[in-house]
């Protein structure tokens, strides 16, 4: 699936994590850039939970910006869902 | 050659001599190589009636007749407002004088401005118990020439006193002074409470001068620092920013965490055996720490218990707590708001001592050896209980050591209050990145997670868990721990020893060595 | 087993991942995660998933977790469901429950969505909230209705709002609510549950409040702040003397039992089943296990 809108999920709230989404062009594959506050602690996790996210929704072509603020493993998965789902359409939420 | 918990200590270092390894809490004294290294305290004659007023500033530091490879020492009680020091590391710098050592009691964030002096080489090399900020950053980055020397409250008086740390000028700010240098922390517009760290300095400095932006009509009093080792007194129009030096009242933490770990501390406390009339204590001046006064005060007040004294880094909560009756004596070494310093002068129960008094391990009389139960803080521990409260998550120099290894060691109970992980840093590690109080003399880790035991004391343990406390194997927590984290990366760690860690007996404890990516 | 004691229940916002994944760890009985009044409309799916996710992974301990979700007459409260039952917390408040048939809706959608999860024998239990005039006087059929409840809230907020009237710290304007919901809850087995006590910094004021609720027979009390459960625990706690005496009456009771005796005095007071019985509830408050006591006996 391909992300149609604009969308974000999270908040700058230590322990949470900021996600955005913007729609790219089908086939551009997936631009992941991140900013966290134990960048160099959890870098490689952060990414690889991320890409674990979209990889069980299917999403192959996204950019994805995550501002980190030392979020737990199970709410940057629930961030990414949240932010996916929103920018498919599937749920209403902020933008 | 290795210490007693494995580190890798070199034998000699370039621009600071030989090393001793550390081989445990008490094995100087037990050896009795205590006293052997003591230098003598400066003799100075001088005529009847003579004026030790200076111009300014520059002209007291012209006077000590400044030279390169000189060491210039002070004090922290200015903490984050310190004004001095900056301004004569500045006149010094502008005199054109090199290769200093800086041995300061302790550095704040109000001496990032020494950067550009150790990046230019003006300074190389710096003793103190704490290193923060940017300075601490560009130290983990090897900036500094030699090696850092980070020592305890006590072992910088023992430092001083074996002659490890020769200060040739000590400049010792203080908010009131007289024109003869009796001198004190204790009023003025930027009073900061006791002078206790001032004491080794004025009595071992070959030149001491007082720094006031107070100068009192003779006598000054009380005279925390006395006359007859001062040689110069000099007025500035401001020893530094008084809100920062002593701000109203503390205010114990509203942080849930903090104050559940609080809770549990104090639980601790109470079924430790200790707690009983005549008991005495010290706890730190703010978080987690701090908020175990508060439930210890209520715990006492139920029980009708009270103590014999505090110590240590004193703060308004630990005042009420005298003023109540809980406490018969405060001994203040360090003071840290503005309710502190009125209480110092005004009431002869809070006593102001030096740090001598306070934790020197090479005297007879350390208050800390007479401590029944303190509360420490911790960046992190590890599954021995060692504690690190100088380096961060990157291995970056950024904290203090302060008092933390001399009350550990010298307290029957001593606790560290810490949460189980900070921002998804776990803090219980296999090791600590840097050993700063060894886990011999830590008796107990409280997190918000349960309380670890050292297995030490294995009685403290029961009775803890008859009591309904929650004791867990450090090792179990750390597991658990680490599955709700992960696990944090490598820290990218260079060859070079940037730091020293000195156990309080001047053994090294453990060593520091450089961050390569800190930028 | 001991019944849970549910003396402090502490409110947690849905969307909060800080205060989440600690939860386990304010030394409350039990904390609710709330989908409802402390998320923002536009944030509800944000909840919701979050909450689902610290359910799959954050270790409670023994905290009893409870998810409040939206009502069903909302746009949200499906959605939770969906998203929370399949993950059987503890038990799931459903709010602003007005009548029967309330319950049955809202049990039909659990029971469907269980029966999808394959969830044949869910553990998940039902607490119903009463905050309308409505639900009041409904409540006696409401707390008969449904045998998974097992605990009835009340929400003084919404019910002083529903009444059109101010709520006031002496709690008149929702004193007779409290009473009949007791009464109600105590008739079905149930336990009844108090509304949060607003003013953090007043600790005073909240053990008054705990111990007026006490004495009507609520088992506990909601919470806004973990700086709420010391005092409201303080109140729920036997003292020392109460413990001591229950000892002695159980200990009494258990030796006379063993020698065939019924009904036996201490101190010339007849000691019957009632006072053994409140005796054993003051004795799991204090955490004594009675087989401790029947084992120092024996």
């Amino acid at each position: 699936m391909t992300p149609k809108f604009k969308a974000q999920a999270g908040t700058f709230e230590s322990s949470d994590i900021m996600v955005l989404i913007e729609p790219v062009a089908e086939g551009s594959g997936r631009q992941v850039d991140i900013s966290s506050t134990v960048m160099l602690q959890f870098e490689e996790d952060l990414k690889t939970c991320i890409n674990q996210v979209l990889d069980v929704m299917e999403i192959e072509n996204v950019h994805l910006i995550a501002k980190d603020k030392g979020a737990l493993t199970p709410t940057i998965k629930a961030r990414v869902e949240t932010a996916v789902k929103r920018s498919l359409g599937i749920q209403e939420g902020t933008l | 050659m290795k210490n007693a918990l494995g580190v890798e200590i070199p034998e000699y270092i370039d621009g600071l001599g030989e090393l001793q390894p550390y081989q445990g809490v008490w094995n100087s004294v037990l050896k009795g190589d205590v006293a052997s290294q003591t230098v003598p305290t400066v003799l100075k004659a001088q005529k009847a009636h003579v004026s030790k007023m200076c111009d300014s500033l520059e002209d007291a530091i012209k006077k000590s007749q400044p030279f390169d490879g000189m060491t210039v020492s002070c004090h922290h009680h200015l903490r984050g407002g310190d004004g001095v020091l900056m301004q004569a590391i500045a006149i010094l710098d502008k005199m054109g004088i090199k290769d200093i050592t800086l041995a300061s009691s302790s550095l704040t964030s109000a001496h990032d401005g020494l950067v550009p002096y150790v990046e230019s080489g003006m300074i190389t090399r710096i003793f103190s118990s704490g290193i923060r900020g940017r300075l601490g950053e560009i130290i983990s980055m090897g900036k500094l020439k030699h090696p850092a020397v980070i020592h305890s409250h006590g072992g910088r008086v023992r430092d001083i006193m074996s002659g490890r740390i020769k200060p040739d000028l000590a400049l010792l700010a203080a908010s009131a002074a007289d024109e003869e240098g009796n001198a004190t922390g204790a009023h003025g517009p930027s009073a900061f409470g006791s002078m206790g760290y001032a004491d080794i300095d004025a009595r071992y400095a070959k030149t001491v001068v007082v720094v006031t932006d107070n100068l009192v009509e003779y006598p000054c009093v009380p005279p925390s620092v006395r006359q007859h080792f001062v040689d110069y007194v000099v007025t500035v129009d401001s020893i530094g920013d008084a809100s920062k030096i002593a701000s109203g009242t503390t205010r114990i933490t509203s942080s849930p965490m903090d104050l559940r770990i609080a809770r549990i501390a104090a639980t601790v406390i109470e079924h430790s055996g200790l707690f009983k009339n005549g008991m005495s204590f010290q706890v730190g001046a703010g978080g987690a720490s701090l908020a175990v006064a508060k439930f210890l005060r209520e715990d006492m007040k139920r029980k009708s218990i009270q103590g014999s004294f505090m110590i240590g880094g004193v703060t308004s909560y630990g005042v009420d707590m005298l003023e109540e009756g809980l406490f018969k004596a405060i001994f203040d070494v360090q003071s840290f708001d503005a309710a502190v310093s009125t209480s110092v002068l005004n009431n002869p129960q809070h006593i102001e001592i030096t740090c001598d008094q306070y934790a020197n391990p090479n005297n007879c009389g350390a208050m800390t050896n007479k401590l029944d139960v303190v509360v420490l803080g911790a960046l992190e521990v590890d599954v021995d209980f060692n504690v690190n409260v100088i380096t961060g998550s990157s291995g970056e120099i950024r904290g203090a050591s302060g008092g933390h290894s001399d009350t550990a060691s010298g307290a029957n109970l001593s606790v560290v209050v810490c949460p189980s992980f900070r921002g998804r840093l776990p803090i219980i590690m296999d090791r600590v990145h840097t050993v700063v109080t060894p886990g011999e003399s830590v008796d107990v880790i409280v997190t918000e997670r349960g309380v670890c035991v050292n297995p030490s004391k294995p009685n403290l343990a029961a009775a803890l868990k008859k009591a309904g406390v929650n004791v867990v194997d450090i090792r179990d927590l750390k597991k658990e721990v680490d599955s709700m984290t992960g696990i944090p990366a490598e820290k990218k760690l260079g060859d070079k020893i940037v730091a020293l860690v000195e156990y309080r007996d001047g053994t090294i404890i453990d060593v520091i060595k450089n961050v390569t990516n800190l930028e | 087993m001991a019944k849970k004691k549910r003396r402090s229940m502490l409110y947690i916002p849905g969307n909060n991942p800080a205060m989440i994944q600690q939860a386990g760890v304010y030394g409350c009985d039990a904390v609710l995660l709330d989908l409802e009044d402390a998320v923002a409309l536009n944030q509800k799916d944000a909840a919701r998933i979050l909450v689902r996710s610290m359910l799959e992974t954050v270790n409670f301990y023994d905290t009893e977790v409870c998810v409040r979700v939206n009502n069903l007459q909302t746009p949200f409260g499906l959605a939770d469901l969906e998203e929370i039952v399949p993950m059987q917390p503890d038990n799931i408040r459903f709010p602003k429950t007005e009548s029967v048939q309330d319950v049955k809706d809202f049990m039909k959608e659990v029971r469907r969505i269980e029966k999808e999860h394959g969830i044949t024998d869910p553990k998940m239990t039902i607490h119903v909230m009463i905050e309308t005039a409505k639900g009041v006087a409904n409540v006696y059929e409401i707390a008969a209705c449904e045998p998974r409840i097992d605990a009835i809230t009340i929400g003084g907020q919404d019910l002083t709002a529903d009444m059109g009237i101010v709520k006031t710290p002496d709690g008149a304007g929702i004193d007779y609510a409290r009473k009949r919901i007791v009464m109600a809850g105590k008739a079905n087995n149930l336990d009844v549950l108090d509304t949060v006590f607003a003013d953090v910094n007043d600790d005073e004021g909240l053990k008054e409040e705990t111990e007026y609720i006490k004495k009507l027979g609520f088992a506990g009390k909601a919470l806004i702040n973990p700086r709420q459960v010391d005092p409201v625990h303080e109140v729920f706690n036997p003292s020392e003397n109460e413990i001591r005496k229950a000892y002695r009456v159980y200990s009494e009771f258990y030796k006379n039992t063993k020698a065939g005796i019924g009904v036996f005095a201490i101190d010339g007071k007849m000691i019957d089943a009632p006072v053994v019985q409140r005796a054993v509830t003051v004795l799991e408050y204090a955490n004594i296990d009675i087989k401790d006591i029947e084992k120092s006996l024996d």
